[in-house]
């Protein structure tokens, strides 16, 4: 298995009858990084992820994972993976320690040996407490943990993480990411989707945009950024009659004083009446892009000047906004 | 593999074990039927054939407590294929055939006990058959090779239903097939329309092989033509259940 590269793929088409679910997908994967797909529910992810992990064959093609190919060398390509998707793929009514050891077994394990090793990986994500409760008593992440845990009982290469942290608590985030990052520095590629940004910034090395079954843009989260303004001069309307007046002035001024790069236009908020601008985040251009929105001094109430996040990116590059804050389960 | 098989009916018999609700009316049901039909029914029922109405029912309830165990693989292979797990057994190269062989395999261990529990249960209330030790072995051989057929039948069933709750129909249909066969009251007390039906089931060769060898008595060829129709089965069951697995993990 030599070279570098984990994941590569190149023009993956899938359909569901009519449903052009991958529309031509290109990507590329280093081993030992992490790898993000940020997109939109519906955006094609789960189905990228399906076609990598060998699950659902490509309409057209094609990709290399851990150095095989997914339709012709599908039972090598599983040896060298694990996939661990949207709800978690563990027996309740086995416990913690039964179902590793059942994995290990399927890995093709000895009894033995997947006896140690389940000890060992109920250790590292802090189950052993647990390791004879059914699964079913665990909390989310617990499960969540365990499943992860599940996925890694064969030492995959390449390991791929849907949604991995959709529905936890903040705290269990924070702890599947570490785990996420200890995989990565011990040499696996991970590939995970996300609807987070907060969670593609911190822990991917490349993010990849997916919107409609393309990806829209690829690169580090930092050069992402860098391809909107780098600030945003955010103005409170004083009222509805105000913000009205303010967005039509921001619709045809931003051009002339936005940061030239790339120009998402302005961000509406109506109900909350406010309007974000691109800026370059200088006093001088903050204070002509004030004067004029607003040449009378009498429509903004309040203005704050703030960096670029991705969302600002995703909402450039898609139209949409992604969820801010996982939702609780 | 081998090695996957027996390591997924493990899982299976664990998870039998450890769902009280599913194992106490899989184990309680059928002693129940059997009560019912030799204490409520049985004093009404003159079967014709000169043994007491117990001795008579008995393979009857048998066949129902195995068709019944045996279809529940569908709920268990429904549960299965909502839940993310088959995707991770998949990602590990495990295949349908050891998935679903899991399944039919705790089935039969599930079977295993439950028929012990009715026959037990038969001796304490007067079943006395005549059958020598080969004839309890024949009809315990055709017993379960009626439950594997089933079981994998169900297995299919199991994967064609898109819900546990509808893979459950499936018990339903099981635990109703043999009432139209000689299981509970001889064929020709039925109306005549259903004398079609009830003599060529699949379900009526089993039970007369069964009952004719626990007493002891002429079989003809109904254990060859019970083996025929297991064997049909089984052969269509295995090829659907591979297509519908296909089918679903596309």
């Amino acid at each position: 298995m030599p070279g570098t590269t984990a994941i590569e793929a190149v023009g993956l088409r899938k359909s569901y009858g009519d449903l052009r679910v991958l529309d031509g997908i290109d990507l590329r994967v280093p081993r030992g990084t992490v790898f993000s797909l940020l997109g939109p529910n519906g955006a094609g992810k789960t189905t990228t992820v399906r076609v990598l992990a060998t699950l659902t064959p490509p309409d057209g093609g094609r990709a290399r994972v851990a150095g095989h190919d997914v339709v012709a060398e599908r039972a090598r390509v599983r040896r060298a993976i694990s996939l661990t998707g949207q709800y978690a793929a563990v027996d309740d009514l086995q416990t913690g320690a039964e179902n590793l050891r059942m994995m290990g077994r399927l890995s093709g394990l000895s009894r033995r040996d997947a006896r140690r090793r389940a000890t060992a990986l109920l250790e590292r994500f802090d189950l052993a407490h647990a390791a004879d409760r059914p699964a079913g008593t665990y909390s989310g992440g617990m499960r969540r943990r365990l499943d992860l845990a599940a996925g890694l009982v064969g030492e995959p290469e390449v390991v791929f993480l849907d949604e991995p942290t959709t529905g936890l608590d903040p705290r269990s985030r924070q702890e599947l990411w570490r785990v996420v990052r200890d995989l990565a520095e011990g040499g696996a590629a991970v590939f995970l989707t996300t609807q987070y940004l907060e969670e593609a910034d911190r822990l991917a090395d490349r993010v990849a945009v997916m919107d409609g079954g393309r990806v829209v843009a690829e690169g580090t989260a930092e050069s992402l950024k860098s391809r909107v303004a780098g600030h945003r001069l955010d103005v409170v309307a004083t009222d509805a009659a105000a913000y009205e007046r303010l967005a039509a002035k921001a619709g045809t001024l931003t051009r002339a004083h936005a940061a030239p790069t790339a120009d998402p236009g302005p961000r509406r908020s109506p109900e909350s009446l406010t309007l974000g601008v691109p800026t370059d985040g200088g006093a001088p251009s903050v204070r002509a892009l004030l004067d004029a929105l607003d040449p009378d001094g009498t429509d903004v109430a309040r203005f704050a000047v703030r960096t670029a996040t991705l969302d600002d990116v995703f909402l450039a590059l898609t139209g949409a906004t992604t969820a801010k804050e996982p939702a609780r389960a | 593999m081998p090695d996957a098989t027996l390591t997924l009916v493990g899982r299976g018999v664990r998870l039998s074990r450890r769902n009280p609700d599913a194992l106490v009316t899989a184990m309680v049901l059928p002693v129940m039927l059997m009560l019912v039909f030799v204490y409520f029914f049985g004093g009404a029922i003159d079967t014709g054939t000169g043994t007491s109405y117990v001795t008579y029912v008995v393979p009857g309830v048998l066949l129902l407590c195995a068709g019944f165990g045996a279809s529940t693989t569908a709920v268990r292979v429904s549960e299965d294929m909502r839940a993310g797990i088959v995707d991770r057994f998949r990602s590990l190269d495990v295949g349908a055939t050891p998935i679903l062989a899991g399944h039919v395999g705790a089935s039969l261990v599930r079977n295993l006990l439950s028929t012990g529990l009715v026959v037990g249960v038969a001796f304490l209330i007067g079943f006395r058959p005549e059958a020598g030790a080969a004839g309890w072995a024949a009809a315990l051989g055709l017993l379960f090779t009626f439950v594997l057929a089933v079981s994998w039948l169900s297995a299919a069933a199991g994967l064609l239903a898109r819900t546990p709750e509808a893979a459950s129909g499936f018990t339903f249909f099981m635990m109703f097939l043999p009432y139209p066969s000689s299981a509970f009251v001889p064929i020709g007390t039925m109306p005549g329309w259903l004398h079609g039906f009830a003599e060529h089931q699949p379900v009526t060769p089993v039970i007369e092989s069964l009952r004719g060898l626990l007493l002891d008595r002429p079989v003809g060829d109904a254990p060859w033509v019970a083996l025929a129709w297991c064997a049909g089965l089984l052969a269509l069951a295995l090829a659907l259940s591979g297509a519908l697995f296909r089918a679903r993990t596309r």
